[in-house]
């Protein structure tokens, strides 16, 4: 086995290697959302966010625009306040979005989906979010419901 | 005649290029080495020699300072071996040349690769002159023909032959043989004998020759030191030797199977024992 | 009882010798001066044998494994009628789990054990103390070249694991048991993140890299050097190396699973 077969293989061996790696970054992980290049921090305070995690996607009209880059407690309220990372692309998001913590199909994992207003004005760095709607909470549900079929 | 005697003295000392002295050496709890003395002369062919088991490949390993003793001086050129630093051992370690019992060859490489490692490790000549080089030491040892075969592919005695020539390379100032007699046919014996003679002569090199060949020893020493227990218990020229009457030296050297080495390993009254 | 407390005794501070040996003889592996023109051909030699050669045994376990969690995973999501999620199982199980600690099996069953082979036969035949004795640090030119060797082709071997696996799995799920492959690789793509997931396999790969070569290459070069003690250390690389990988397993997904 000669020099230069073996180098041959061995940087064959190699390409091997980072082709497998960025067959599983783009095909299997689907990378192709880079937050936190261009970004600018929107806030919205929630009664309950549900199991809403950081790095959960935020969503408008179903596509990715944004991540959930903090969650915190306010001290005052005792609400939720998730900061979240939009892309600096989507700068017309008017200023009476509504923030909607939803569900990955029925069993899946939360993230928050932004209904856009009417308004004029559109939202900045740093601004808030007024108009928010809490996870839907299954328990609560279901009492909801028992305690409707009671009243009947 | 007193001055006389004195730069005689003065060049005895320095004549020697190895020298040993108070060298203690445990392994576990067992005494090899017991407040050894010894000594090698330049440009001398000493064997070192003993029944099995006195740990003779020990001590060339004590004076390659691949083990360290427990006391005692082992010096080269006057360097206490033991006490050197990596980088210096290294650099006394290119200057003396070993032969292993089981030849050492790496069975990855040709005959000739072999040969050419120390010259490609230590040394930055081109590549021809290495080759010039590594021919020459094949041919001072009868294998240039066998070069570009595999150690695989030698005999016991072949191998050995290409040790020799790798541990001559560099052209060293010693050379330690481990038993390199054992276990080769007369023919073979004879072939090494001569080859450890003729390159001590036109090298002018010292070798230390550990063997329990003692004929074949004895025929090319020019000093022997017998090893028992740990202790010298003879030395002197081979003619010294031969005609020295203690009886564990005798019954080594005429190989006689009962004497201060006894038949019997130590147990009961035999006639005890069988009732 | 005073012998067997005697002999536990003696058992743990053998065993603690032998760490703190291996140990020290790992830093004299990795912190040795790196002279690269040198140590490099005999690298690529090294990363050869130790890496282009594990292939084959990892191609076919990988194709292998991809197809049965494949068919095993249908089997019981099809009752569910959650068959579009078998991107997701097969994905994630490949990438967290299998992928790492097959390939570290079969990398210490396989590279482990020859690597200390190869480097108890060279003691045995005391080719290394010749070496010694040129002037030569074995450490160097032996042990080194395949610890790195060892050391960068694990995560490579892995990541082709992961990426033959899945699409071996892929073929069963969508051209055999039906699957649409739409569904298919979307609900992959959403449910595998790149940092967490992809990221932290090949963070497992190369600590289970460094134990299984560690493994390999002391058991080889600290080996009784007589034929029943290479037999012996061959064993032990493989045994040690495999159950330090499952345990190490077992802490590296506690702590990536519990956010760090």
């Amino acid at each position: 086995m000669n020099n230069k077969t073996v180098e041959l293989l061995v940087g064959v061996f190699i390409i091997a290697g980072i082709a497998a790696l960025l067959i599983l970054a783009l095909k299997v992980s689907g990378l192709n959302y880079y937050p936190g290049q261009n970004t600018y921090q929107l806030t919205a305070s929630f009664d309950n966010i549900g199991g809403l995690k950081v790095r959960a996607p935020v969503r408008l009209a179903g596509v990715q625009i944004g991540e959930v880059k903090a969650i915190a407690i306010e001290p005052k309220t005792f609400k939720a306040v998730v900061t979240l990372a939009i892309d600096s692309k989507q700068d017309q998001l008017p200023t009476d979005t509504a923030a909607n913590i939803q569900t990955e199909g029925l069993l899946g994992s939360n993230f928050i989906a932004l209904s856009p207003g009417y308004a004029e004005d559109f939202l900045k760095h740093d601004d808030r979010i007024e108009v928010t709607h809490s996870a839907l909470i299954l328990e609560n549900l279901i009492g909801q419901f028992l305690y409707n079929v009671n009243k009947k | 005649m007193l001055a006389n005697n004195l730069s005689e003295e003065f060049l005895t000392v320095t004549e020697s290029l190895v020298r040993i002295r108070n060298l203690t050496f445990y392994r576990g709890n067992r005494p090899i080495y017991d407040n050894l003395d010894l000594e090698v002369q330049r440009g001398k062919i000493t064997a070192v020699m003993g029944p099995s088991g006195t740990g003779k490949t020990t001590l060339l390993r004590l004076i390659g300072g691949q083990l360290r003793p427990h006391q005692g001086q082992i010096e080269i050129n006057g360097r206490n071996v033991p006490t050197l630093k990596q980088a210096e051992l290294y650099e006394i370690r290119r200057n003396i040349g070993m032969l292993f019992q089981n030849s050492g060859l790496f069975t990855n490489l040709t005959v000739f690769e072999n040969v050419a490692f120390p010259l490609r490790e230590h040394t930055r000549l081109p590549e021809a002159m290495i080759r010039d080089l590594v021919l020459m030491k094949l041919q001072a040892v009868g294998l240039r023909g066998a070069r570009e075969l595999m150690p695989s592919e030698l005999s016991g005695g072949m191998a050995r032959r290409v040790a020799l020539a790798r541990a001559i390379a560099l052209d060293p100032q010693l050379i330690m043989y481990d038993e390199p007699l054992t276990g080769q046919d007369p023919i073979a014996k004879g072939v090494i004998l001569q080859l450890i003679k003729r390159l001590n002569d036109a090298l002018g090199l010292t070798s230390i020759l550990v063997s329990h060949d003692v004929a074949e020893a004895l025929s090319i020493a020019d000093y022997v030191y017998i090893v028992s227990d740990g202790k010298v218990i003879g030395e002197g020229t081979p003619d010294e030797i031969r005609h020295n009457t203690t009886s564990a030296i005798q019954q080594f050297i005429q190989g006689l199977p009962d004497g201060t080495v006894p038949f019997h390993y130590p147990a009961k009254n035999y006639a005890e024992d069988l009732l | 009882m005073i012998n067997q407390l005697q002999s536990l005794g003696r058992i743990s501070i053998d065993t603690c010798t032998s760490i703190g040996r291996s140990g020290l003889f790992l830093t004299q592996v990795l912190f040795r001066k790196p002279r690269i023109r040198r140590s490099f051909p005999l690298l690529i030699r090294e990363l050869y044998s130790v890496g282009i050669l594990s292939l084959p045994i990892i191609l076919v376990a990988a194709l292998f494994i991809g197809m049965v969690v494949a068919l095993q995973g249908h089997n019981t999501l099809a009752k569910f009628g959650a068959d579009a999620q078998m991107g997701q199982l097969l994905a994630l199980s490949v990438v967290r789990e299998l992928g790492p600690v097959v390939t570290a099996l079969l990398f210490a069953g396989r590279a482990g054990s020859a690597l200390t082979a190869e480097i108890g036969l060279m003691k045995t035949t005391e080719q290394l103390a010749s070496m010694e004795m040129m002037a030569v640090d074995p450490l160097w030119r032996i042990v080194a070249p395949r610890f790195w060797a060892g050391f960068i082709s694990m995560p490579i071997l892995a990541l082709i694991f992961n990426a033959v696996a899945i699409y071996g799995g892929s073929w069963v799920a969508i051209d055999w048991l039906g699957v649409t492959s739409g569904t298919f690789w979307s609900n992959m793509q959403a449910a595998v993140g790149f940092r967490v997931d992809i990221v932290s396999g090949i963070i497992k790969s190369l600590v289970f890299g460094l134990v299984i070569i560690w493994t390999a290459v002391y058991q080889g070069y600290d080996c009784v050097p007589t034929a029943e003690g290479m037999s012996r250390a061959t064993t032990r690389t493989v045994v040690y190396a495999s159950l330090m990988v499952l345990g190490l397993d077992f802490i590296l997904t506690a702590m990536m699973l519990g956010d760090w």
